[in-house]
């Protein structure tokens, strides 16, 4: 059932211009756009993987499976997925139907304008595409040498700290801020010196400045990063997997920091514009239907789309027009949140704080401060907690130190000792953890070593 | 600036996700192999017909990561208007233990994983290195059987075997290439004939005997656990042997045959006296199964708690079986206050013949290791080394 006959194409390219027409007139400045139209496996499996052609695993199979299965059973469907680059590409699903994929150009339109003007994304690389085709094909050779079940292995420790980089890292900045070292750490360092042989091979210069700098005295931020760089069992390899993560992982997190606005500003235009084009009546029916749809609370979780938008419509009518134009240039969610949200806002969006109790969740405040407060705590990738490398040189024996800063959010100990045991597979020593007991008075420290297994010491 | 431009490429030979969703698929039925021992018992299960898919929840197959705990403080939720503090908003998808360990589906969203199989091919998996041990080539009424499948599908054939919804759907394919999505115009080339292949097995007779006390002092676990045992069993020998035949024996006080049907369903009670059913396997055996053209496997489940008087008579009819059969399987259910062994297993382990091998069972996951202690591929080696 194809919806997307040839002449349907004809008309939409003919909408898209239009589209490109208004937008620009209206203010919107986005990246070029090449759009695509392609059958709903390809769209799941670009949905699942996050950009085509990304590296195999069998997460993404998961998650294939899942979209999959959701658009079989008619649950969901991904209408419009843009990837974010020079050019952006953007794919229309070939069942939609014109006026569906109308629409989604407009909203494409919007997400190619935040990406080219966002702050967050002024440092993405906009070759990732080609880039995560690479690190596919380097991928594919290291299972051809190592095997697969090897780079499978390797790849399930990687994936578990995948977003433990540095937010404030990015590619085009060249190397994450290095973690200070300290090569004076004891006044007997300069003798050191004194045994340095010329050309030598790894003289003890080279061995203590690797040394010292295992301890760095500023805590890092940047898991991956660290691991990649003083990890002293992974091959050029495994590294190279490790930095192919990583690289990866900074590509998507300006877009996990901006979800809620970046969609409700593309919500706001594909409103605004499909408002201007000339629509026939019974597509301008559809079109409401659509949008209504975009917008529909889900059932207890936030809905970003709606949110954004309230927020955004809400921001035009407290400070005008050109205001919308600032605040998708600086603003990420969090910021976002917690500079615009209004007791008025919270009050119409029926936001609400809930809690466990036995089988039920109960609402328990609808204070709007402490909802603001605890959304912020939700949006932009703060859902991920906080970890950042102590010491790679722990007990003097190049074990692995993390600390969680806490931030009265207990973590999930059963499923940091598995983690723990995939920073293992990447350090080859002990590692630690520090955090606390869930009531967050006392302190906790968990380790691993396969050989003694998970302990935790109070 | 913007270019703008529509592609439509054709991604028909593009399959990365379906490569990796395969790769997640075997790793699912990995982690379900090794949790068989919980899902053989499954109630559910065992009480279903094979048509019946299973919901097996999986949490091997989450994504570890570092997390905050998902249960403990508040979160923000959005509802439709008008919510107010003590509303209920949802329930956790906490079901009911489902035999998976302390935490199964507690987990409400998307970290928790079901796979979803059919009874067939949960068995497959389960059955997978199973065999019935010590199977002798018999000297009479050696089975040739002959089977046809249909194996292949060609393009050449007799109209005879016309598989006809293949010719349609290479029509509607062909004619879809063409732009012209519908049936009709018929040629050659859309033909397709089903070929088979003659299956020839050489295969011994056999025949399980299968006993169950039924008696009064059988409780609803230990009838539990012989059900689910010889669910697995004969469910195992059909799908394993075309040519095994299964006998049902039902004994207390005395002794019968009883149907498939009555096996699996009926109660009874009463006193137990085994040695009723080992009789009447005895006079099977020398009515219909002689042993030098049959292989004979007799498992006999029961709680133990056999008349003391009848011990000695059981350890003389069952040294008699041993004479002529391949294997003789006692399996006891022993639990709780129950849990050391009873006279009969004490008289049948003193025996000590190598074709009699017994097992205690005591946890519902020990159905799954009885069926591997007697139809294991270990069970085999120890057979033949003695």
């Amino acid at each position: 059932m194809r919806e997307m006959t040839p002449s349907l194409v004809r008309e939409l390219e003919r909408r898209i211009e239009r589209i490109w027409d208004i937008g620009q007139q209206l203010g919107l400045r986005p990246l070029p756009v090449h759009f695509e139209i392609v059958p709903a496996t390809v769209m799941y499996e670009i949905g699942a993987y996050g950009l085509p052609g990304r590296f195999s695993h069998w997460t993404h199979g998961k998650a294939y499976q899942v979209q999959k299965t959701l658009y079989d059973y008619g649950l969901s469907k991904i209408y419009e997925l843009v990837i974010n680059g020079n050019p952006c590409y953007a794919f229309l699903l070939e069942t939609n139907t014109l006026l569906q994929n109308t629409l989604v150009a407009a909203h494409v339109m919007a997400h190619a304008d935040f990406f080219a003007k966002n702050a967050y994304f002024a440092e993405t690389r906009r070759d990732m595409l080609d880039i995560a085709a690479l690190h596919a094909e380097r991928i594919e050779q290291y299972e051809f040498t190592h095997g697969k079940l090897e780079v499978e292995r390797l790849l399930d420790a990687v994936l578990a700290i995948q977003e433990h980089v540095d937010p404030s890292a990015t590619e085009a900045a060249g190397p994450p801020p290095a973690p200070q070292v300290s090569r004076a750490s004891s006044p007997y360092d300069d003798l050191w010196r004194l045994d340095q042989r010329p050309g030598g091979q790894q003289g003890p210069e080279e061995s203590l400045a690797r040394r010292t700098s295992l301890t760095p005295n500023e805590p890092v931020r940047d898991l991956l990063w660290f691991i990649h760089e003083y990890s002293p069992v992974l091959d050029d390899w495994e590294r190279d997997v490790v930095a192919i993560v990583r690289a990866e992982m900074l590509y998507f997190l300006p877009q996990i920091r901006t979800k809620v606005l970046n969609e409700g500003w593309a919500t706001l235009w594909h409103a605004r514009i499909l408002h201007e084009l000339d629509l026939p009546l019974d597509e301008h029916i559809e079109f409401a239907r659509l949008h209504a749809a975009v917008l529909q609370p889900a059932g207890r979780r936030i809905n970003p789309y709606l949110l954004g938008w309230e927020l955004l419509c809400d921001i035009e009518r407290r400070y005008g027009f050109e205001t919308l134009f600032l605040v998708r240039e600086v603003e990420s969610d969090v910021s976002l949140v917690r500079n615009y949200l209004t007791e008025e806002l919270v009050e119409r969006l029926d936001l609400y704080l809930y809690e466990r109790r036995g089988d039920e969740f109960v609402v328990v405040d609808k204070d709007w401060e402490a909802v603001r407060d605890r959304l912020t705590n939700e949006l932009g990738g703060n859902h991920i907690p906080v970890i950042v490398v102590e010491d790679g040189d722990y007990a003097g024996n190049r074990e692995l130190y993390l600390r969680h800063i806490w931030d009265g959010r207990p973590l999930d100990l059963p499923w940091a000792e598995k983690t723990l045991e995939h920073v293992y597979r990447l350090w080859g020593r002990r590692v630690w953890l520090e955090t606390r007991e869930p009531e967050g008075n006392e302190s906790l420290v968990l380790s691993f070593h396969p050989r003694e297994g998970h302990r935790r010491h109070s | 600036m913007f270019t703008l431009a529509i592609r439509r490429d054709d991604w028909s030979l593009h399959r990365k996700g379906a490569i990796d969703q395969a790769r997640h698929m075997e790793k699912v039925k990995e982690a379900i192999k090794r949790n068989l021992a919980d899902i053989v018992s499954e109630q559910s299960i065992v009480t279903a017909d094979g048509k019946r898919l299973v919901r097996i929840p999986i949490r091997v197959l989450e994504e570890y990561r570092f997390r905050f705990d998902p249960e403990a403080g508040r979160q923000v939720g959005q509802g439709t208007g008008e919510t107010k503090v003590g509303d209920v908003v949802g329930r956790s998808g906490r079901r009911g233990d489902r035999g998976m360990g302390p935490q199964a589906g507690d987990e409400p969203g998307i970290d928790y994983y079901e796979a979803e199989l059919t009874i067939d091919e949960l068995g497959e998996l389960i059955f997978e290195d199973l065999a019935l041990p010590n199977l002798e080539p018999k000297r009479l009424r050696e089975l040739q059987s002959e089977t046809v499948r249909f194996t292949d599908i060609r393009k050449h054939g007799p109209f005879a075997n016309l598989d006809k919804r293949r010719t349609l759907r290479e029509n509607l394919r062909r004619n879809a290439r063409r732009g012209w999505p519908r049936i009709g115009d018929f040629a050659n080339e859309d033909l397709r004939f089903k070929t088979w292949e003659r299956d020839v097995k050489h295969e011994s007779n056999a025949v399980v005997i299968a006993m169950m006390d039924v008696s009064g002092s059988m409780g609803t676990f230990e009838k539990y656990v012989a059900r689910a045992f010889y669910y697995w069993m004969v469910r195992f020998l059909r799908t394993k042997y075309d040519r095994v035949e299964i006998r049902f024996i039902a004994h207390h006080a005395e002794a019968k045959e009883v149907s498939e049907e009555e096996f699996f369903t009926r109660g009874e009670s009463g006193g137990t006296r085994a040695s009723t059913a080992y009789e009447l396997t005895l006079r099977m055996i020398r009515e219909r199964y002689p042993p030098d053209s049959w292989n004979i496997y007799p498992f006999h489940f029961s709680d133990g708690d056999n008349w003391p008087s009848d011990n000695e008579r059981c350890r003389e009819l069952v040294e008699e079986l041993l004479a002529c059969v391949n294997l003789f399987g006692y399996g006891e259910i022993r639990q709780g206050r129950y849990a050391y062994q009873s006279t009969l297993m004490h008289t049948l382990q003193r025996i000590g013949h190598p074709k009699l091998v017994t097992v205690t069972i005591s946890d519902k996951t020990d159905v799954y290791h009885a069926l591997r202690r007697f139809f294991g591929p270990e069970l085999e080696q120890e057979v033949a080394r003695a």
